[in-house]
């Protein structure tokens, strides 16, 4: 078998040997494998609960694909809720005529991410559509996870004086997938971050922080932009102290696109008690994934729910939420 | 980034904004147009304004290309985009203009062939691979972008294309800044003059300005340090009243210009009056595809009907534009008109006026 036909979505044999061969074989586990119409578990704690849909183009780029994607999107939703991720449900939609490669690669990884982030898939979906109808595949992950005991996250506990911190460089997935993309022929060496938070995030639960968010679509400047607004406070940022690549950096450069709007997947903004804010970053310090973190700025007092910058030649703008999508500039 | 991180220098900056406040000390209120687009983000992207002493007030001028193409232009792409062999190509900015019915980013949305490039040769290479469809380009822009579009016309003649068009909304600057001065209507006290645009036309067109008008022209880099060292040097230029043109941006932008960009748009372009969005017919401020290059002229090419184009209502773009009006002072900004909603050109690109004050809020 080389390529995906509609009957493999079709509910007959083709598609219940394809499930067993493929989603079966990879990412078993007892509760996947009775096959039944829902997974049945118990986990006995509060419960958080999340879902994405996956349906980045290209499917494959450095750093990642859409498998690892979809897992690490729901896995890290979880994790800044304050949750420790436990069992993802798993939707799967493929173009008629994909290649069966393509789909046993994306099934490896993802796979590879769940093992990464200690969770199982326990139930799933197969469907294959005409072509034409979906854009090679779409993966559609949801999750719970349960909440780690006296971890009680929440926007409005945010006050005056609380230290904004960002797990690390900004930028780069977004950067990756546009650079995958290869309309710009652009050739730069940036891998996406995408990366499971668990380890990262658990470690801090508890520790005096306030809130989290991944900063995912729309980048830091949206993330900042929405704690501004839910939680009524403004926040200040320094420019300075933002740490990008250098690589990312001359490519939004040449491109005329903004660093701080550009997706991430394997970074967290934390907003932490100011006398807490030295442990914490030593903390995230220690972990592979928060070995660049840093204090970018703090929550105000003033209450016009806006992101302040203060540029790195002393000047100040606001940030503001993402419009549309960003577009290279065109002179 | 080696050559842009020095000239973002903190310090430097800092000292240069000092200096600035003691060459205004005194001064009456003053008032510096920054030309193009790309010196009101940087403006805006680096907090500059707010870094300037309250009599020097910063004006954005006509250099946004997007901003300054008139409605009747979107309209007749529009035609274009109608026909079913065509596939209409164009900068993903212009794409979002609306114009008198729709923008060309809805009638995508539609089904209709249109493609968003990145140069005019992307579109060429689109031409390339459909030998059964007609490729039209959106050729739009100042000095910076029409030599790009001539060479890929150049190259389409040479390739003996017979597939590709160019749609031309191209202008000059200059006699868009003589327009305003002659005008009058808003006062000008110096000139902040394009970086970019100065490295093909050079310094010798700003003479007029400086010369016939007795306003001060300082080419400048799009950097903080560049933007702020200009202004100094309006400044300078105002305390000894000897206007005259002076560059600023030497790294780049050489006195003569770029001869060969020069030579290519000579050699396919000629100059015609062209219409501004918001300013008006101007004279000999458009370049046109000459005769030796008519038949890649898409509208000389495709009959279309004539096209009714609706005029602006409730948006001030055309003010906005002159340096007549603020943002702020436009009843729809940042209201009824937002970058996911644009009412008029100057909220959409991101050069625009309304878009950098919207994004900044300066």
């Amino acid at each position: 078998m080389t390529k995906i036909t509609l009957s493999h979505g079709s509910g007959g044999r083709l598609m219940h040997d394809l499930i067993k061969k493929l989603f079966v074989k990879e990412l078993g586990n007892p509760l996947l494998n009775k096959l039944g119409d829902a997974a049945i578990f118990k986990t006995g704690s509060r419960l958080a609960f999340t879902t994405d849909s996956f349906v980045v183009s290209p499917i494959f780029f450095p750093g990642g694909d859409i498998g690892k994607l979809s897992i690490c999107g729901t896995v890290n939703d979880l994790c800044v809720s304050g949750a420790r991720p436990r069992y993802l449900s798993c939707a799967v939609i493929v173009e008629e005529g994909f290649g069966y490669s393509d789909l046993e690669k994306i099934v490896l990884s993802v796979k590879m991410t769940c093992k990464k982030a200690g969770v199982d898939i326990i139930t799933g979906d197969f469907k294959v559509v005409e072509k034409g109808a979906a854009d090679k595949v779409f993966i559609t992950t949801s999750g719970v996870g349960d909440i780690y005991q006296g971890a009680s996250l929440s926007i409005e506990r945010i006050r005056p004086g609380d230290k904004v911190i960002i797990s690390g460089t900004i930028g780069e997935h977004g950067a990756a997938v546009l650079l995958a993309r290869e309309e710009l022929k652009f050739k730069a060496k940036i891998s996406s971050d995408c990366a499971p938070l668990n380890g990262l995030t658990s470690a801090i639960l508890n520790k005096g922080i306030k809130f989290m968010r991944d900063p995912t679509r729309g980048g830091l400047a949206t993330t900042l932009n929405e704690i501004a607004i839910d939680s009524g406070y403004n926040i200040g940022i320094e420019e300075s102290k933002i740490p990008i690549k250098e690589s990312v950096r001359v490519l939004c450069e040449a491109l005329g696109m903004d660093p701080l709007y550009m997706a991430n997947e394997g970074k967290v903004v934390v907003i932490v008690a100011p006398e807490a804010e030295g442990k914490v970053l030593s903390i995230m310090k220690k972990h592979p994934l928060g070995r660049k973190s840093v204090i970018i700025g703090e929550v105000k007092k003033e209450r016009n729910k806006r992101v302040y910058l203060k540029t790195r030649i002393g000047g100040k703008r606001i940030v503001d939420m993402l419009s549309g999508e960003q577009l290279p500039r065109i002179c | 980034m080696k050559y842009i991180d020095e000239f973002r220098d903190n310090k430097i900056a800092k000292n240069l904004a000092h200096a600035v406040s003691k060459k205004a000390e005194g001064l009456r209120p003053l008032s510096i147009m920054e030309v193009c687009g790309t010196h009101t983000m940087s403006i805006c992207n680096f907090g500059i304004k707010d870094m300037l002493p309250a009599n020097i007030n910063l004006i954005s001028g006509p250099g946004c290309p997007v901003c300054v193409t008139p409605k009747s232009y979107i309209d007749k792409a529009m035609a274009f985009s109608k026909k079913p062999e065509v596939i209409l190509t164009t900068f993903g900015d212009m794409a979002r203009v609306p114009g008198s019915d729709s923008s060309l980013m809805e009638e995508k949305a539609k089904g209709r062939h249109v493609r968003i490039v990145y140069s005019a040769l992307d579109a060429i290479e689109l031409a390339q691979k459909n030998p059964g469809k007609k490729v039209i380009f959106l050729g739009i822009g100042f000095e910076t972008t029409s030599p790009t579009v001539a060479a890929s016309l150049v190259y389409a003649r040479k390739k003996k294309l017979k597939n590709f068009f160019v749609f031309s909304g191209h202008k000059v600057i200059l006699p868009a800044m003589e327009a305003l001065v002659k005008d009058g209507d808003v006062k000008i006290d110096g000139f902040l003059c394009p970086a970019h645009v100065s490295t093909i036309i050079g310094i010798k067109p700003y003479t007029l300005i400086a010369g016939k008008y007795k306003i001060p022209c300082v080419i400048a880099g799009f950097e903080p340090v560049d933007i702020l060292q200009g202004i100094w040097m309006v400044l300078e230029q105002i305390r000894s009243k000897r206007p005259k043109v002076e560059n600023q941006y030497t790294r780049v932008a050489k006195d003569s210009g770029n001869k060969k960009a020069l030579a290519l748009i000579n050699e396919v372009f000629s100059v015609k009056d062209s219409e501004w969005r918001g300013i008006g017919t101007i004279r000999e401020s458009g370049l046109f595809l000459n005769r030796k290059y008519s038949g890649f002229d898409a509208e000389r090419v495709f009959s279309i009907k004539p096209v009714k184009t609706r005029p602006d209502t409730g948006c001030i773009c055309g003010s906005i534009l002159k340096g007549l009006k603020a943002p702020f002072d436009c009843p729809s900004f940042a209201k009824t008109c937002t970058p996911e909603k644009p009412k008029g050109a100057c909220m959409v690109s991101s050069e625009g006026t309304c878009a950098a004050y919207y994004k900044h809020r300066i």
